[in-house]
């Protein structure tokens, strides 16, 4: 399959699960050509409800609708979808309403809009809420099996959506379920734990370090929240070494969510790649993982420092 | 549908219910030494003329998916809130002893899990929003169900109650009737004060809703008006009610510093005397 943007799986799934579950609606606050959301207007238009901008309505609503027994799916940008965080909050969260929220363009990857679009404290703050549950996937296909299981899924959720095409590295017959993380490749020396696109970094990065003579395992982290403990010790058990790599502040997002597992059950040697603690700029996605530190060959050399360090 | 004369018995009715919910507002705001009594006595005669006379609701089943909605946007005016849905039997009147303590279903802030509550409040500016969802999900599923909320008028200082009246207009939500307990107070002082939002009935006629604006006291005007809503086809309904904040107890009408503060043995004393007076 030619490369893909996750929000096109996004826009694509709600179609087959608008179909598959009569109660689907999609509200967009004037972003849903981008976001994909109004694809759902093919199977009904009176099932796409537009909320013009204005996020802290469109969340109120989304949770109105979840109490009269629909499956509100509210999209936006990741960022502006912030705008809205106390509603999230006091809402949605607190109330334990089933509202899917999906922001898009999240992370530097979003590219020339700048820092201004580029949300990479989203992670962060939905991880903060009780009952939310926080996805990140990596591919189209991993999307569409992320949005069919959030809507056979009962509790509000915040799934981080991409702007530019992805490799697709799964097929039709993966099997997605909430809460597992899932191992990409296997190694001994240290494991990546990677969410969206630094899955693909991490692929490449694994590649370059080869050639170094040091095998890691790649995994592919899609919910953040509620976070793959088993996994995540068992894998730091085997290797004493973990990276995490994800295109978000490295302040509480995969890094931060690893490093509490870590710190209460298995401390070793760990590395967060990430943003760190600065906000991106204009430029092309692949220009900005150069300059910012996430490209596979800042990967590489940043586990062949961490590898290094747990062998002294 | 016609508006039907009232029938003075049934006023005076719905008038001794508004007393009682003032009554019950200060003795559980007194007992709980905390929690907002001044709201709470300006919305009692909107809460009595909901409850008691046009809200088509089932104590018994108080999840019934036909059911009308009533999301009280401002959260904190609990008190009244509490009262009124006891009275109408949605849980005991003795467990309104329980108002804010520790493990109780009456939260200081209505939440779901309390019977008959259909919003969570607490924050400002949300309960449109979220009535708007409701009326959106009635309108999809052909229900006859109509959406009451309750704001006031400090919290329409909040951004998001114009968002949501932008949305109820434009979707063309004639379910939803929005009633504006203008109070004139809020927590640190007159609403003029703190931050204008008059002329409010001006500002929601251009924003698409259907406007009364009225003496939010007077039951008669409260019914034949929540009556009047029904006919309002094609867009929103808004019912401005001037009210008195504190209303019922002189020193607390208009006063700001019982937004949010109890009463002391002394003031509950009073209080209680000018509202038995008031019982006719």
């Amino acid at each position: 399959m030619e490369p893909k943007a996750t929000r096109e799986g996004y826009g694509d799934a709600l179609v087959e699960v608008a179909k598959k579950y009569k109660n689907v609606v999609a509200l967009d606050a004037d972003l849903n050509d981008s976001t994909r959301s109004d694809y759902i207007k093919k199977v009904d238009p009176s099932r796409f409800i537009s909320m013009g901008i204005a996020e802290q309505d469109m969340i109120g609503t989304a949770a109105g609708l979840a109490a009269s027994g629909k499956i509100p799916f509210a999209s936006t940008f990741a960022i502006f979808s912030e705008r809205a965080f106390e509603f999230v909050r006091n809402i949605v969260s607190r109330n334990n309403l089933n509202v899917k929220i999906a922001g898009s363009h999240a992370g530097i990857f979003t590219g020339e809009d700048g820092k201004s679009a580029q949300a990479i404290e989203d992670i962060s703050i939905y991880r903060t809420l009780p009952n939310m549950i926080v996805l990140q996937p990596c591919d189209y296909i991993e999307t569409k099996k992320a949005v069919h299981a959030l809507a056979a899924y009962h509790g509000p959720s915040f799934m981080r959506l991409l702007r530019n095409p992805l490799p697709v590295i799964h097929n039709e017959n993966y099997k997605f379920e909430i809460g597992k993380g899932e191992i990409l490749k296997k190694g001994e020396d240290a494991v990546i734990f990677a969410t969206g696109t630094m899955v693909h970094e991490s692929l490449a990065a694994a590649e370059i370090l080869k050639k170094s003579k040091i095998d890691i395992y790649v995994v592919n982290i899609h919910t953040i929240k509620p976070i793959d403990e088993k996994l995540i010790i068992s894998l730091a058990k085997k290797t004493n070494c973990v990276i995490t790599a994800e295109d978000h502040n490295i302040i509480g997002g995969l890094g931060s969510a690893v490093a509490e597992v870590l710190g209460e059950n298995y401390p070793c040697i760990m590395k967060r790649i990430g943003m760190e603690d600065k906000y991106g700029e204009s430029g092309k996605p692949a220009e900005l993982y150069e300059k910012y530190g996430l490209s596979a060959k800042h990967v590489a050399e940043k586990v062949r420092e961490v590898v290094k360090r747990k062998k002294k | 549908m016609q508006s039907k004369k009232m029938d003075k018995p049934k006023i005076l009715e719905l008038r001794k219910i508004a007393n009682e919910i003032r009554k019950q507002s200060v003795i559980i705001t007194h007992r709980a030494q905390s929690g907002h009594p001044g709201g709470s006595l300006s919305e009692a005669d909107i809460l009595a003329a909901l409850y008691f006379y046009k809200l088509r609701i089932n104590p018994k089943n108080p999840n019934w998916e036909d059911r009308d909605r009533f999301v009280l946007s401002k959260g904190h005016a609990s008190p009244g809130y509490y009262a009124a849905l006891a009275m109408k039997g949605y849980f005991p009147m003795k467990e309104l002893e329980t108002f804010r303590k520790i493990n109780s279903r009456l939260q200081g802030h209505p939440e779901l899990k309390t019977p008959g509550v259909d919003f969570a409040g607490g924050s400002l500016g949300q309960g449109i929003c979220f009535a708007n969802g409701i009326a959106i999900a009635g309108k999809l599923d052909n229900k006859k169900y109509n959406v009451y909320v309750l704001i006031g008028d400090g919290e329409s200082q909040e951004g998001a109650v114009w968002e949501a009246a932008m949305a109820a207009a434009h979707h063309k939500l004639d379910n939803l009737v929005v009633i504006l307990d203008k109070n004139q107070v809020q927590e640190t002082g007159k609403t003029k004060d703190v931050m204008n939002i008059d002329p409010a009935a001006d500002k929601w006629k251009a924003f698409g809703f259907e406007v009364f604006d009225i003496d939010g006291h007077d039951m008669e005007k409260i019914v034949e008006t929540l009556d009047k809503a029904d006919n309002i086809k094609g867009k929103p309904v808004i019912i401005v009610a001037n009210t008195i904040k504190g209303k019922g107890v002189s020193f607390m009408e208009l006063n700001y510093k019982f937004h949010g503060k109890a009463p002391d043995d002394e003031q509950f004393k009073q209080a209680m005397e000018e509202l038995k007076k008031n019982n006719t």
